[in-house]
């Protein structure tokens, strides 16, 4: 017998939902795909006109473990807008939300701790929680997708968490909160003692109300993580940086991990976020702009087929295919096979994301336009 | 964000999107857009809807030159009445009062080198005010009207994230 090579948590830990789809369309290049969470623009060119000068003169050294003093100036400046007062010191940079996301989780989870994750649910979540020790919970949101007082304390009583981690506007509904639902959770966390996870990274793309952190919510910026970055408001996906806005022993604490295992984010990633924040408001104007006449135009469509409602924020729509009497594998298989059309299966999300799909409409208006004739020809052709 | 504002910047961008199509972008009635583009059609404020074309795709090799103009005001010719009088030229493709050391810059279209050379010798520098003109000949443009004329960067994104 030879000894094990894996580790048991990490063998038991399940693929992600969206790998085994992405295999079944690498290679096409005939399809349309609504299967991206990413922006469509490129990174202005402003951004990226920084960041190569900053190559040049060489800057390519380890900045501090926190990330770059100006950087988290700005960032202090920059949260203002969605209600969260801090300082610098409780800011570290981080290589992505997801590193944000490993780093809050193991600095506050204890082996057994439990966590509470809304479904349908961006991916990395409950995996991280797991890695971390933790014991996820889910909560599922089905058909709003939003929690509320009653259904959180009903968990919290059951379960005792540590912790929640809220996402929104939401990966994959495009459900956000209004301050007043934000209250309610607010209201839940402070009675049952948890930490809230707050991950904003869609914050700037909030087209129905302005954008709140729960962090601001009174008595929140002591039990709040907010995680937060440049991926989809400044299209920096690739470059890999985000930010940690929490109380300042929480931030000693991920500091530590962040230190031994990050040591600091890129520091032309770093760089290219610092122009992000000083120069590229009006440019993100437009970019939200955009988003929201494709959310119009395209929510509109598929409601002549599927039933939606209007997300409120980020560039998902989550329809509901169960008038289909296909699974959401089914469905998204057969439209990939049909029409040439990719949407992620909603079963991906969590169990309770059965019976939706997820669209992506980060993709230009032609080709949206495409992909709802051809969604509402494939529906219209299950019904004879 | 007013409304025609928003109207006009979407049909900046994509001149041939239909009413029906800016009403499902926009969520206002497709009544309500026809008879804002009617107004601002009557207003002057939407000129005309034109097509940007890269015509050496196509192997038309049209001339444009950059001249730059120095005129000499009198009592009773102004700028306008200059400029007014350049821009009725057909060739003339663009004409602008600038600061600097010069006073008009004319954007002038033609078949040829020659044509373009002569439409400027005979047709602006003959006009009793202008006192000199420069004319640069447009080897490349790499950008017209916001839209670059050079090879654009491939979408690079997997077609799944999560």
């Amino acid at each position: 017998m030879s000894r094990r090579r894996i580790s048991k948590k990490v063998e038991e830990l399940k693929p992600s939902g969206i790998r085994r789809f992405f295999d079944l369309i690498i290679g096409r290049d005939d399809i349309i795909s609504l299967g991206v969470g990413e922006p469509d623009f490129p990174v202005p060119w402003r951004i990226r006109e920084e960041m190569i000068y900053s190559l040049e003169k060489g800057y390519t050294s380890y900045t501090s473990n926190h990330g770059l003093p100006e950087l988290r100036e700005a960032i202090v400046e920059y949260y203002k807008k969605f209600g969260v007062e801090s300082i610098p010191e409780n800011i570290i940079i981080t290589t992505g939300v997801s590193e944000g996301v490993d780093i809050a989780l193991r600095a506050i989870l204890d082996a057994g701790d439990a966590v509470l994750i809304p479904e349908p649910t961006y991916v990395s979540y409950k995996p991280m929680a797991i890695l971390a020790d933790g014991e996820a919970i889910s909560i599922p949101t089905i058909p709003t997708f939003k929690l509320n007082y009653e259904l959180l304390s009903q968990y919290a009583k059951e379960t005792n968490p540590k912790a929640i981690v809220l996402n929104y506007p939401n990966n994959p509904t495009g459900m956000s909160y209004t301050k007043k639902e934000l209250e309610e959770i607010a209201d839940a966390a402070i009675e049952y003692d948890m930490i809230v996870i707050s991950d904003e990274i869609y914050a700037e793309l909030s087209y129905k109300e302005k954008h709140i952190s729960i962090a601001a919510l009174e008595g929140m910026a002591e039990r709040s993580i907010v995680l937060n970055g440049f991926s989809k408001a400044f299209a920096m996906t690739g470059l890999r940086v985000g930010y940690t806005i929490a109380p300042s022993d929480i931030t000693a604490a991920m500091l530590k991990i962040h230190q031994y295992s990050m040591l600091c984010a890129p520091i032309t990633a770093q760089i290219g976020a610092l122009e992000a924040l000083k120069n590229e408001e009006d440019e993100m104007e437009n970019i939200r702009a955009e988003y929201l006449r494709r959310r119009n135009f395209f929510v509109k469509r598929l409601k002549k087929v599927l039933e939606i409602d209007m997300p409120d924020g980020a560039f998902y729509a989550f329809p509901n295919i169960k008038n289909t009497n296909l699974s959401s594998e089914e469905f998204a298989e057969r439209l990939l096979m049909e029409k040439n059309v990719a949407v992620v299966p909603g079963n991906a999300f969590g169990e309770c994301g059965e019976g939706y799909i997820r669209c992506a409409y980060a993709t230009n208006m032609e080709k949206l336009r495409e992909a709802a004739d051809r969604i509402e020809e494939f529906v219209n052709s299950l019904k004879f | 964000m007013d409304k025609e504002v928003e109207v006009l910047k979407i049909l900046e961008e994509n001149a041939k999107l239909t009413p029906e199509e800016i009403s499902e972008m926009t969520g206002y009635s497709k009544t309500e857009i026809e008879e804002m583009i009617k107004k601002l059609e009557d207003l002057r404020a939407i000129l005309k809807y034109k097509t940007i074309i890269d015509w050496e795709k196509v192997g038309e090799e049209l001339v444009f030159a950059v001249i730059e103009v120095r005129v000499s005001l009198t009592r009773e010719k102004g700028y306008d009445d200059i400029a007014k009088r350049i821009a009725k030229f057909p060739e003339v493709h663009a004409i602008r009062l600038v600061s600097g050391e010069y006073d008009f810059q004319v954007i002038v279209k033609g078949k040829n080198l020659k044509e373009v050379a002569f439409f400027v010798s005979e047709k602006i520098s003959t006009i009793p005010e202008v006192r000199n003109t420069v004319t640069h000949f447009v080897l490349r443009t790499y950008k017209e009207e916001g839209v670059t004329l050079f090879e654009d960067e491939e979408d690079r994104r997997l077609a799944i994230v999560p």
